[in-house]
């Protein structure tokens, strides 16, 4: 059984805004039948405005697949077309208080749902070139199409590159042999063959960015986060980077919140994403002390 | 706990009988079989007695033909590996389409090894071929392993006289029934089955244990080697407590086995007539005149099964679906594909499995339930207009893939 949190239940069971959508003008209708998922996403938006007054989903799939429908609604209603479309994946399934990894992509069915309504809406054609294939890394939900491609452009002869590259492989390791499979598949037909233990390419570091810029960038996404974690009497302070390691310490409501380790995880994408590098974001011991008291 | 549990082949409640008979064999009878003193030789002779109950339910000739092992999957993996290390000459393998993970992730990893792998294909309702079957049926072949029943349908194999075939063609015969021993009567003495699979869970037995048939004369490579456990077949250990248990499950099972085909049967047909009868657009998929009297696989169309699945828990109902989004994969049950049931369809079947302890109490709630849910989830599908689905629904409503 899928661990879905109570978010996602409650906008499985009472869905918002489900349902045709009377004077709809703008339609998007995205998924995959054979996937099981599919999604159609109907606006009404105000043309002097731009602003979206009613937004209406029905959607084929599974429990994720009709709550990230419902939240989405939710979300965007209000919001002009451009305030809408900064509206992620991630925030869709922030808003749900997170999805298992295997089921992040029903967010994304939801982001995109959203972009060919906009683009129906403004009379263009959206066309999309995300494939999805079978779910390789379950620790950051990355799929065998995009390891594949990785490989493919980078050249890729290692599962510690694949790691590096993708963050596929850098949590439990528990894929490497699904992760080695594909670099066969992939270093055959460019003629070479794999050997396991090759030392991996060259530190996948960003170009040119000192320890001291380093820090200060995590700084800058530790801040971006900071309102978010406040609003909920929270707070997270950077403690320490060691290489590829980042120490940070949860305080306030956030020290021993049950949904800590998700928060974190959250906060471990945000700034994978941003350092363009694979990261572990590692709560201290005075953390973990002052949860010990929390709850003895 | 309360609640109807519909997903017996998924796994069994442990019969109140079967824990009494094992409880011992966790504190006073401790002892390791193998032992000299006589803490060991009590438990040797409760497994003695465990695979003497075994025995008859399978109808095999000789106890020495049950191996005890760890589960349904362990007895795949030595029955199929066994056979291709005894023939080295042999390098090809049959199986089908539809078979378990346990033998289809197996065939695909020794296909990487370098042998050949045959799956047979099956038609709308589930069935095999046995042209194609006996077409492939060469002296390359080292060992066919077909299910005994489909774990998803229910429907079952000729695997009778698929085994007659195999053994006039030299090459050995595995069959995985673990869904259907317990349920249909075997006389494995009067056929050709080399090698069957057991696993307790699915008959009222706890998990964690399971049973090689090897008959006498089958030429047999051990995939564990070690100590003479089970006559140096399977080494480890024996799994004592749990060995007792299945023992005692085997012979409540060959008691239970006309109730089984009957009342189970009836409550099953019932469960079934009434939520057809009350749902549109609905079916049973696989073949429901040859198949388990337990189980029956329904499809609802234009809806997703794992959605159902959630409204059903939320009524306390236990079943399961062959939808993608069950299992975290990308495609729906491959059972469900290979019978070509479409994706509309497939994604939205369930399976429900009854037990020899549902009551018809429990059916007739679940009918009475099932309807309200298919009715609120087609509320939200794209595929639905009203109480019917959209005309020509795969034209209004035909998404960009994403």
């Amino acid at each position: 059984m899928w661990d879905y949190s109570e978010k996602v239940k409650e906008h499985f069971f009472q869905p918002r805004n489900a349902g045709v959508l009377e004077g709809a003008n703008g339609v998007g209708d995205v998924g995959s039948i054979s996937c099981g998922d599919a999604l159609r996403l109907m606006l009404k938006v105000e043309p002097e405005t731009d602003i979206i007054l009613d937004a209406h989903f029905q959607t084929f799939g599974c429990g994720s697949a009709i709550a990230s429908s419902s939240a989405l609604t939710e979300m965007i209603k209000g919001k002009t077309l451009d305030e809408a479309l900064k509206v992620s994946n991630q925030d869709i399934a922030d808003y749900l208080d997170g999805l298992p990894p295997e089921k992040m992509h029903c967010s994304v069915m939801g982001r995109e749902a959203l972009q060919a309504a906009v683009a129906n809406y403004r009379g263009e054609v959206w066309s999309d070139d995300h494939e999805e294939g079978a779910l390789v890394c379950k620790c950051f939900a990355i799929d065998a199409v995009l390891i594949e491609d990785t490989i493919r452009a980078n050249n890729l002869s290692s599962v510690q590159d694949v790691t590096n590259y993708t963050k596929a492989g850098g949590g439990c390791s528990s894929c490497h042999e699904g992760i080695e499979e594909i670099l066969v598949k992939v270093m055959t037909e460019r003629g070479e063959s794999f050997k396991p233990g090759t030392p991996a390419k060259e530190e996948a570091k960003p170009a040119g960015m000192t320890n001291l810029q380093r820090i200060r960038k995590i700084e800058t996404v530790l801040d971006a986060i900071r309102p978010q974690l406040k609003r909920d009497g929270g707070d997270i302070e950077l403690v320490d980077v060691e290489g590829k390691t980042i120490y940070v310490n949860m305080k306030g409501a956030c020290a021993g919140c049950q949904m800590e380790a998700l928060t974190l995880q959250g906060i471990q994408q945000k700034l994978m994403e941003e350092l363009k590098e694979f990261i572990k974001i590692v709560p201290t011991k005075a953390g973990a002390l002052s949860r010990a008291t929390c709850h003895p | 706990m309360e609640g109807i549990y519909f997903d017996n082949n998924a796994t069994t409640r442990v019969d109140e009988a079967v824990v009494e008979a094992m409880l011992p064999y966790f504190t006073e009878q401790f002892g390791n079989p193998s032992s000299m003193h006589s803490f060991g030789n009590k438990v040797g002779l409760a497994i003695k007695k465990a695979r003497m109950q075994v025995q008859e339910l399978l109808g095999a000739e000789h106890d020495s033909e049950i191996i005890f092992t760890s589960c349904g999957t362990e007895s795949d993996s030595t029955a199929l590996i066994s056979a291709l290390k005894a023939q080295p000459e042999r390098k090809e393998i049959i199986t089908t389409t539809v078979e378990h993970p346990a033998i289809l992730t197996l065939c695909t990893h020794l296909e990487k090894e370098g042998y050949k792998v045959h799956l047979l294909k099956v038609d709308g309702k589930g069935r095999l071929d046995l042209d194609e079957y006996k077409k492939l049926l060469t002296d390359q072949v080292a060992v066919v392993s077909v299910m005994w029943a489909n774990n998803e349908t229910g429907t079952f194999f000729p695997v009778v006289e698929m085994a007659e075939l195999a053994n006039a063609a030299g090459a050995m015969f595995h069959t995985d029934a673990v869904q259907a021993v317990g349920k249909v009567p075997l006389n494995l003495k009067d056929t050709k089955i080399d090698m069957l699979s057991v696993s307790g869970h699915k008959l009222h037995a706890p998990k964690g244990i399971g049973v090689l048939y090897l008959k006498r004369g089958t030429r047999f490579r051990p995939l564990l080697r070690g100590g003479h456990q089970e006559r140096g077949r399977r080494a480890g250990t024996e799994n004592s407590t749990s060995i007792v248990g299945l023992g005692k499950a085997a012979e409540m099972a060959l008691e239970a086995m006309a109730y089984e085909n009957t009342e189970v049967a009836r409550l099953r047909d019932k469960l079934e007539a009434g939520i057809l009868a009350k749902v549109p657009r609905s079916f049973v998929t696989g073949d429901p005149t040859n198949r388990l009297p337990n189980t029956s696989n329904i499809a609802f169309e234009f809806i997703e099964g794992e959605a159902i699945l959630l409204l059903l828990n939320k009524f306390g109902i236990a079943a399961s679906s062959g939808s993608a989004c069950t299992s975290g994969s990308l495609e729906p049950s491959h059972v469900m594909r290979a019978m070509g049931i479409p994706y509309t369809a497939a994604h939205g079947t369930v399976r429900f499995s009854l037990s020899r302890y549902s009551t018809e109490a429990e059916v007739d709630r679940v009918i009475a339930v099932v309807p309200e849910i298919i009715a609120q989830l087609r509320k939200l599908s794209p595929y639905w207009e009203g109480d019917a689905p959209k005309a020509e629904p795969e034209k209004a409503f035909a998404p960009t893939y994403a």
